[in-house]
């Protein structure tokens, strides 16, 4: 038998499992934007954010007052409460869908046949899908805000920056959940059906739905401010509530809690970190689970 | 090269590799075969680092799952099944390419080379190709790099008989370098390979050696006999220098013995024709007539 030996220590290779590889990364990342780009859900994502600030302006909403906001504050308070209710649902219906969809159609097996560590193919998917998420989101508060300023409107630049930090950290959120799902799922049906209950559930607990409800019924106050923080949906809301009505007043009896326990200040940070800090750990977590097992 | 050890495979409850062991030195191209569910494709995934499964996986002492990157970026690999990749084909490459830290343009010249227009399928979507323009560039984004080991997962399956010579000129240019071939048709890939391992229901069953059970010097002698004379036979066998009878009936020559496989590949081809083959070493025919 022939003893020579072939070096087998992939000589063409720098990087492996033990460190991340910034061309993968990228590569992947600039993958999934593309894969994203040519989907007909980005066409249709696009063109609801689109068509919400259009909308915000043709029906003068720019230009009304109510409860004393006015100008591009009442655009931007619009806005931020009609993402909190699309977004989510879009970022992790499509996230599960081309995730576990590709797995499902051999996609895997295929791509990581090549030479890419897990840890790129993971986060460069995660990365592609957050700006691809994000920045139709930020794109269209953006141009509505500056088409404001042109109008001669006034643009608060505290709250767009607010605002946009929280969009950040919203969409990191989902983006965790959506890749945690996705690593735990192998079939599209069952991750959709886990994604659109989750979405539910977040949903039911907001402070409108069961919190007013477990407060109506004298629920322990602990445990419904314990829900309130750890929904990241309620962070968002009452965060996004928090910049243009300091006292929450809009909140009822609920904000005394929360102001109490953790101040303007300390309920902001909550708002804008806690979601992304969550969408992190998740999405960490279904990195795990998906180098444990099987990729294909 | 290859270790495989104790390798098993359970999918609820239903086991795919059972209680697997092979080795393959870096000088075996290995055809393995096996019908549908015999565990070829389970086994060359785990062998990819694709699977999680009981016993060990190693190539040059590497574990495939462990430290994926530096063992797959020496691994050409052409799927049994295109993935239906949207992207377009450009993409595609040079993603792979870029991946792999080599050039797109070797992996271009390929498609090419296996008769694929590529200026006029660069910007379709992959998943809108043919299956067999999906092969040729599955298989020029494989050979197109530098490997050092070659598996491929049926990958004639979808190819015309043009693209099919070509491949196999491809893959005869780099003979020097291991492969491991799963394919229904042993026929077909005889002449790249020197080994020959059958799979069922998760194990082996028959790990032929060409190199081992035959003296690299040693000649086969073949009687050939036909049921009716054939140009095309007469053609093909022509090029092994057999002769025959004035009837063109019968055909005599002598075969090397490490190319008995590759030569019984070419009788296949023929068995329509064929009334009889007979195949004896030749010093046991000498010694048989000294007696």
């Amino acid at each position: 038998m022939n003893t020579m030996r072939l070096d087998f220590k992939g000589s063409q290779r720098q990087a492996d499992e033990t460190g991340l590889s910034a061309n993968d990364l990228l590569l992947t990342a600039r993958l999934d934007v593309a894969e994203s780009l040519r989907a007909k859900w980005f066409l249709l994502y696009s063109l609801v954010f689109g068509g919400i600030i259009t909308s915000l302006f043709i029906f003068g909403l720019a230009d009304s007052r109510i409860m004393g906001f006015t100008g591009l504050s009442r655009m931007l308070v619009t806005y931020i409460q009609l993402s909190m209710a699309i977004l989510p649902i879009f970022v992790l219906i499509t996230t599960v869908r081309s995730l576990a969809g590709d797995r499902e159609a051999g996609v895997f097996e295929y791509m990581l046949s090549l030479p890419v560590s897990l840890k790129a193919w993971y986060w460069g998917r995660f990365i592609g899908r957050f700006a691809v998420v994000f920045i139709p989101v930020f794109a269209a508060m953006l141009l509505g805000s500056l088409y404001g300023v042109l109008k001669g409107a006034d643009l608060p630049w505290r709250e767009f920056a607010l605002y946009t930090g929280m969009l950040v950290s919203l969409a990191i959120c989902f983006l965790g959940i959506g890749f945690l799902i996705s690593s735990m799922t192998r079939a599209t049906d069952i991750a959709q059906g886990a994604a659109f209950f989750i979405w539910l559930l977040l949903l039911l607990f907001l402070d409108l739905i069961l919190l007013g409800l477990m407060i109506q019924e004298q629920a322990p106050t602990g445990l419904v401010v314990i829900i309130a923080l750890l929904n990241p949906l309620q962070a968002f809301r009452a965060g996004a509530m928090m910049i243009f009505d300091p006292q929450l007043i809009m909140l009822g009896p609920s904000a005394y809690i929360i102001l109490d326990n953790l101040g303007y200040a300390g309920y902001l940070a909550w708002a804008l970190f806690y979601p992304a800090l969550l969408g992190l750990v998740l999405g960490t977590l279904g990195y795990l689970i998906f180098r444990r097992g099987d990729l294909p | 090269m290859i270790r495989l050890s104790n390798i098993s495979k359970t999918f609820r409850a239903h086991t795919v590799l059972d209680n697997l062991s092979l080795d393959i030195a870096s000088d075996d191209r290995v055809a393995l075969i096996g019908s549908n569910g015999a565990g070829k494709t389970t086994l060359i995934r785990c062998l990819m680092g694709q699977y999680v499964h009981e016993g060990l996986a190693e190539i040059d002492g590497i574990s495939p799952r462990h430290e994926r990157t530096k063992v797959l970026s020496d691994i050409g690999f052409v799927p049994q099944l295109p993935p239906p990749l949207k992207m377009p084909v450009f993409e595609l490459i040079h993603f792979s390419a870029g991946v792999c830290n080599a050039s797109p343009d070797h992996m271009i010249e390929l498609t090419e080379r296996m008769g694929l227009d590529y200026s006029e399928v660069k910007t379709k979507p992959f998943n809108r190709l043919s299956g067999g323009q999906k092969q040729k560039i599955l298989v020029a984004i494989a050979l197109g790099r530098e490997t050092k080991l070659l598996i491929l997962d049926e990958p004639t399956a979808n190819l015309d008989p043009t693209a099919r010579q070509i491949l196999f000129e491809l893959l005869s240019e780099r003979i020097d370098r291991p492969i491991l071939i799963s394919s229904h048709r042993l026929e077909e890939v005889s002449s790249l390979v020197n080994r020959v391992i059958e799979m069922d229901r998760g194990r082996i069953v028959l790990d032929d050696r060409v190199s081992d059970m035959v003296d690299g010097a040693a000649l086969q002698k073949s009687t050939l006999v036909l049921t009716r004379p054939n140009d095309a036979f007469a053609k093909a066998i022509g090029e092994w220098n057999f002769t025959s009878d004035a009837t063109e009936l019968q055909w005599k020559g002598e075969v090397a013995a490490p190319d008995r496989l590759r030569f019984l590949g070419t009788l296949s081809r023929y068995a329509g024709v064929l009334a009889s083959v007979q195949i004896e070493a030749v010093q046991e025919v000498q010694k048989g007539k000294r007696q």
